[in-house]
């Protein structure tokens, strides 16, 4: 066989594994949003779950689903950014440095259900925080933090030193170069892995069965104090997410339109995280264009 | 390679104003010993040049300058700046960095706009009245013969200068913090030759005010633009002189064989 067969031969297979691949994504995609869309209402989407009766919407579990992702990014972020700004800038290449590279790697691939059983012993019993936002939201920085800390690390590592020397040489210090020249510079990377990863944890559910809980007692939209225990802000308060949710009406509801509330629920989880994804590009962009004053 | 001595130099004393002067230096990476006693007196208002082989030590010894080189290599000696030892570790090396700006081989502009290019340092170093700002944005720009290219573009990014204008722009960076000395590493070497002839005539005209030392591995501009040269050859300085002499009356024979052409 010549060089132009074997070229042939290689562009064929690889347009048929590419294809394979979108065909699967595609029929994913497509079967949840072809079963899912047509039953979403504004109806289903602002009035509260049903346990027994047909008719039942999300209203509770979309606004926990949000509100847990917000307070694990308040979370999650600042710490992320100190370890990513440390191994990329501060860190020397040491075996204590190559220690914590490994642990990241190794927790970040640890199942998302070990964290909920852990997340579960430690913050809901030891420390007694029972099931609640708060220890779902810790429980999700210990799940979320390790590819975000690799994230932001990557992302400022891939801003090349010459900027780092341009400021030495101008005089700043190393704080300064840091966060003034070389963070802005990553800041549309780091931006777009945490939108990524706010995908990944608005769509996560072993890790919060066990630490947010299963229930979503109704609460008052109107109570902006978050220490009533009524309030929608509470954080010591349980809350059922739209993932566990998805999950507990395939599993043990009774409603009779259970099958209409989790293809709607996955539709509407889907599509939030389409919006996540895209809006991670746009803004990513925007941010990028701001700060090096392209047009 | 041809042997040279090595221990022998010819290392000559300067008569006018000094702005740098090295005493003993020594670089070490690790145990790699890259810069031999290097024992250079730099004059002022002049431009000096550092040329010599590749990995001969021109840029590791051009870094020492304005402590480039801290946490790299360990730098032994004395660098005497009016009186004063920059190299000694109680120095504040941002202090030092503001009065010896450098400009590196590859244009590294922030991404940022032309204006915040100039005007970061500076607001930094605690310059914020406005008018001074734009005064030293104006000035610097004209000082590096920017300011007709892009007075009307002064908000845009300046990563859509050309290579030639972005390491024009990192010259004007510098020169606008004011500081007493310049070093240049190579800061043609990645430019066409339209760009180069506009840089050399930036650094004929700044030599008015600042001292200037560039590392050069063209020989042609070394001895277009420089009063005085200094050839390095493994990590040692062999030649110190005017560049006249350097180039037409070399006192040593690693010195003619580079310059001629002739070397390795």
């Amino acid at each position: 066989m010549n060089a132009k067969k074997y070229d042939h031969l290689a562009t064929g297979v690889i347009y048929t594994l590419v294809v394979a691949v979108i065909l699967i994504l595609v029929a994913i995609l497509g079967y949840i949003l072809f079963n899912g869309v047509p039953d979403i209402s504004w109806h289903f989407l602002t009035s509260a779950a049903q346990s027994f009766s047909a008719g039942g919407g999300i209203r509770d579990q979309l606004f926990n689903s949000l509100y847990l992702l917000v307070l694990t990014i308040i979370v999650s972020l600042p710490i992320g950014l100190g370890a990513g700004i440390y191994l990329s800038e501060y860190a020397k290449d040491n075996w204590f440095t190559d220690l914590i590279r490994t642990s990241v790697e190794v927790l970040s691939s640890l199942p998302s259900v070990v964290v909920g059983l852990f997340g579960y012993l430690l913050f809901v019993i030891k420390l007694n925080l029972g099931f609640s936002i708060l220890s779902g939201a810790i429980a999700l920085t210990f799940f979320n933090l390790p590819l975000l800390t690799r994230n932001i690390e990557e992302s400022l590592r891939s801003v090349p030193d010459l900027q780092r020397e341009a400021g030495m040489s101008l005089g700043l210090s190393n704080w300064k170069t840091t966060t003034k020249i070389v963070l802005p510079a990553a800041l549309p990377g780091i931006l777009t892995g945490l939108i990524l990863s706010a995908g990944r944890i608005f769509g996560e559910a072993a890790a919060l069965i066990y630490t947010a809980g299963q229930s979503a007692p109704t609460v008052d939209y109107t109570n902006w104090n978050i220490f009533s225990s009524t309030s929608f802000l509470n954080p010591m308060r349980p809350a059922e997410t739209l993932a566990v949710h998805i999950w507990k009406v395939n599993t043990e509801s009774v409603t009779p339109d259970a099958h209409l509330i989790s293809s709607a629920s996955s539709a509407v989880l889907i599509i939030v995280i389409l919006i996540f994804n895209l809006g991670a590009r746009f803004l990513g962009n925007q941010l990028y264009k701001k700060i090096t004053a392209t047009k | 390679m041809k042997e040279y001595n090595l221990n022998e130099s010819f290392i000559t004393k300067i008569a006018e104003e000094k702005a740098l002067t090295t005493k003993d230096l020594q670089v070490y990476y690790g145990n790699n010993h890259a810069i031999f006693d290097a024992n250079l007196e730099f004059p002022r208002f002049e431009i000096t040049a550092l040329i010599g082989a590749s990995g001969c030590g021109k840029s590791t010894f051009l870094r020492c300058l304005n402590r480039m080189n801290d946490k790299r290599a360990r730098v032994d000696g004395e660098i005497m700046y009016r009186n004063l030892d920059i190299n000694s570790p109680k120095i504040n090396v941002y202090e030092v960095r503001k009065h010896i700006g450098m400009v590196f081989q590859r244009p590294n502009p922030f991404a940022k706009s032309i204006r915040e290019n100039i005007t970061f340092a500076l607001k930094n170093a605690g310059i914020t009245k406005k008018e001074i700002l734009e005064q030293r944005l104006e000035q610097s720009l004209k000082d590096a013969a920017l300011w007709d290219e892009v007075k009307d573009d002064l908000d845009k990014s300046a990563l859509a200068l050309s290579g030639g204008q972005q390491q024009r722009l990192c010259i004007a960076r510098s020169i606008a913090m004011h500081p007493d000395i310049l070093l240049l590493d190579e800061p043609a070497s990645a430019l066409d030759p339209i760009s180069t002839s506009k840089i050399e005539e930036t650094l004929e005209t700044l030599k008015k005010n600042y001292t200037i030392i560039i590392v050069t591995h063209n020989l042609q501009q070394a001895s277009r633009i420089s009063d005085y040269t200094a050839f390095l050859h493994l990590g040692h300085i062999i030649e110190y002189n005017t560049t006249a002499n350097v180039f037409t009356k070399p006192k040593m024979q690693a010195t003619e064989d580079y310059v001629s052409g002739n070397f390795g």
